[in-house]
């Protein structure tokens, strides 16, 4: 009914929580299906014939999050969100730490990326210390992020997506996962499982064990490489360079019969960021930013990532804890880019690596403009990973990298630093502030997952309109909705840092859209 | 006559064997000097005690109770860091409702303060962790405290971190006891009470303090330590105690 003038009492967050999960399906992923209502007196008013299905967790991804569709009395798709529903708060709880101790608590943020945090970290306490670090842990450091970069792409590429490409978008939501493709490929589930234990190795080596590994310090790296394992790590390059030249063919292979997927999956126009150094390469651990737009024209080059604030704008939206971070200079709106796999290729002049660059020919032509679908993050990803073990090998083979010296020690010279990183999802910034003594008096985090928000929103958004539609709602829909966000490889444990109570908005709306009601609380 | 029963004259004669106490621990007998404690014979015997505010060269306080044990004829539980021993004392060093008890006080510990092991300075080296460790302990069966704990990194060189403080007093002691600067004591009450330098200033402000970092190396935790060092890399050296006490003693 449209005609309902009287303003309606709403429900609070948890009625409505429990109204849909009344309406929760059994399995990994539920529908649910209600009637945007409202009560007076304890009448119920049926506001509109219009539904609204809620994904609710989203599967395969890292984090907890949901995704709510909204559809019309045609059953068609007007709005779509995807709503991240934890909240680490690490920005927030490391005040008063004194700040040596901030790499090894960021990387407790995450247990696929934690070498990011720290790198990142590590870097923006470098800036606090004022210290140029020893050539040789610039070097560890590197290769500590490079081995990181594999092995979390693997895990995004092989154990979470590729039962999505492998089985198809429709398949059984049973068989959609690792178990699936090993019965289908085993080949493919074993290469992927190897290279991520490949990465890991490495940073077991590096770190001494592969999760949360603390050596990596302000000033530099805790250890110096011995020889043993120097050699150790070499002797597996071959084998993992050869998986990663079998997957990229078999992607390549598979690309075909996903014409409608890359059609609609984020694809639109966008700008995209990234790291590069200083010769245009593509880089994962220091150099200057990059912007270009969706022709691939550069907007903005050589920003130093300390300045951040100066182009890129973070802000809250109500129903999410996840922060959306944009470009400056265009606005909310208009200053959506995307960070990530994809946006790296794209804003990088070449790999710098033999293969790799082969590999980065072939993608450009993918597209004359940027390469514009967020389906090709996963193809993207292994180039990536293909240089991650080309660069390996020689930073590995270059003799300075047993150099015992390792660590430069100073006392906090600066109260402020930034450390800026390419994590495997994107750009990452650690910006701390400190005290005379050393503590943290103030941190921001941005994570690449929040900057890819209003993309992966909008991605959404666009699956939805094309795949969900009318009275039957199937697996194979909802589930391309679900992909889409695999293909950014969100991170939502590492980005879910914004303090404060959620700010929690209910809007109850007419069929034409109008707004009856709305309660907002900040 | 023996060499050994010639008393030379002005020098004292060598205490009677009447003094010897003979004692049973865990069902084996031992004879000790009656100023010995039940942790004194343990120790000397190789019997495992645990606990953690004592430390050999400094004064016992049983400030932990982990040292708790059982004594015949008594129906307290007794601390052997403090507790002499008599003749025909019965100790038993090891039971189920010691465990209980030690588990018990290790938990509290836990719970009191805002002990964060995966991002402390003094993971994998610290009493506190190991004892937990070595007594079993898997849960805290206790609600946290989560107390809003200061961290205070005025000193030059050192770091207190109230946080991970168990309150054992061994840096009172060693800054009383062997440095003789006494900057270190407590204050406040049951659970408020905290360690404090001076007259609760800011470290680094310290008139008395002589920066000789004996407190730092003594604490069983991460609750003191050297500024500037990353997780886990805190490693407490004390092997200075015993001898620095040694040599003081032996010039008295």
């Amino acid at each position: 009914m449209s005609g309902v003038e009287e303003p309606i009492i709403l429900l609070g967050r948890n009625d409505i929580e429990k109204l849909l999960s009344r309406h929760l399906c059994a399995g990994l992923i539920g529908f649910r299906r209600f009637r945007d209502c409202g009560v007076v007196e304890g009448q119920e008013h049926i506001v509109a014939e219009r539904r609204t299905i809620v994904i609710d967790p989203v599967t395969r991804i890292e984090g907890h999050s949901k995704i709510t569709l909204h559809l019309n009395e045609e059953g068609q798709v007007y709005d779509a969100q995807f709503h991240v529903t934890q909240f680490r708060g690490f920005e927030k709880f490391c005040e008063g730490r004194p700040f040596s101790e901030m790499p090894a608590l960021m990387a407790r943020i995450c247990g696929i990326c934690p070498v990011s945090h720290l790198i990142a970290s590590a870097k923006a306490c470098d800036a606090l210390l004022a210290v140029r670090i020893p050539p040789t842990a610039d070097k560890l450091r590197r290769i500590f992020g490079l081995a990181q970069v594999v092995q979390s792409h693997a895990l995004s590429l092989f154990h979470l997506s590729s039962p999505d490409i492998l089985l198809g978008m429709d398949a059984d939501p049973a068989k959609s996962n690792i178990f699936g493709v090993l019965e289908k490929n085993p080949q493919l589930a074993k290469d992927g499982i190897a290279l991520r234990k490949f990465g890991q190795q490495i940073i077991e080596r590096l770190g001494g064990k592969r999760i949360h590994p603390a050596w990596v310090v302000p000033g530099g790296v805790s250890d110096p490489l011995t020889a043993d394992d120097r050699d150790a790590i070499l002797k597996t390059i071959p084998d993992a360079l050869a998986i990663a030249e079998r997957s990229i063919v078999w992607l390549k292979g598979t690309i075909e019969g996903f014409r409608q997927e890359i059609a609609s999956f984020g694809n639109f126009p966008t700008l995209f960021m990234g790291i590069v150094k200083p010769d245009g390469g593509l880089t994962f651990y220091d150099g200057k930013i990059r912007f270009v737009d969706a022709s691939g024209t550069l907007v903005a080059k050589d920003l130093d990532p300390a300045d951040y604030q100066e182009f890129l704008g973070e802000k809250v939206e109500p129903w999410s804890y996840l922060k959306s971070t944009y470009y400056k200079p265009k606005g909310y709106s208009e200053g959506v880019y995307r960070v990530g796999p994809l946006a790296r290729l794209n804003v990088a002049d070449r790999c710098g690596t033999p293969r790799a660059d082969q590999e980065l020919a072939e993608f450009q032509e993918l597209q004359r403009t940027a390469v514009l679908s967020s389906f090709h993050y996963h193809h993207a990803r292994l180039i990536e990973i293909l240089y991650c073990i080309e660069r390996m090998e020689s930073l590995l083979n270059d003799p300075e990298i047993l150099d015992k010296h390792v660590r430069a020690i100073a006392k906090a010279n600066a109260l402020e630093g930034v450390g800026a990183a390419e994590a495997p999802r994107g750009t990452l910034f650690h910006h701390y502030k400190i005290d005379e003594q050393g503590l943290i008096r103030w941190a921001n985090l941005v994570i690449a997952t929040g900057q890819n928000n209003l993309a992966m929103n909008k991605s959404v958004l666009q699956v939805a309109k094309h795949y969900v539609k009318g009275e039957k709602i199937t697996h194979g829909m909802l589930n391309r909705v679900e992909a889409v966000i695999r293909a950014y490889d969100p991170c939502l444990s590492c980005s879910t840092h914004a303090a404060g109570q959620m700010a929690l908005q209910i809007q109850l709306l007419s069929p034409d859209g109008a707004v009856l009601d709305e309660v907002v609380r900040n | 006559m023996s060499p050994t029963n010639v008393v030379k004259p002005g020098t004292k004669p060598v205490q009677p064997a009447s003094n010897v106490k003979t004692l049973q621990i865990d069902g084996k007998d031992f004879s000790a000097r009656p100023e010995e404690t039940i942790l004194d014979v343990a120790r000397q015997n190789k019997i495992f005690i645990p606990r953690l505010c004592e430390l050999e060269g400094l004064s016992d306080v049983g400030a932990c109770r982990l040292c708790l044990v059982e004594v015949k004829g008594s129906n307290k539980l007794l601390p052997a860091c403090v507790t002499r021993v008599y003749e025909g004392m019965e100790v038993t060093t090891n039971s189920p409702r010691l465990a209980a008890y030690r588990r018990m006080i290790i938990e509290l510990l836990f719970t009191e303060r805002n002990h964060i092991c995966s991002v402390c300075v003094s993971n994998g080296h610290c009493d506190l962790q190991w004892m937990a460790q070595k007594l079993g302990l898997t849960h805290v069966h206790f609600p946290y405290r989560y107390p809003k704990a200061n961290v205070d990194a005025s000193h030059e060189r050192f770091v207190i971190d109230h946080n991970r403080c168990i309150l054992c007093t061994r840096c009172v002691r060693v800054c009383d006891e062997i440095e003789g600067a006494h900057v270190w004591d407590v204050m406040g009450r049951g659970i408020d009470a905290k360690v404090v330098t001076d007259l609760n200033e800011a470290w680094g402000n310290s008139e008395t303090c002589t920066s000789c970092g004996k407190c730092v190396h003594v604490c069983p935790t991460g609750a003191l330590s050297e500024k500037g060092h990353a997780v886990a890399e805190m490693e407490k050296r004390r092997h200075f105690l015993p001898y620095l006490t040694m040599m003081r003693e032996s010039q008295e």
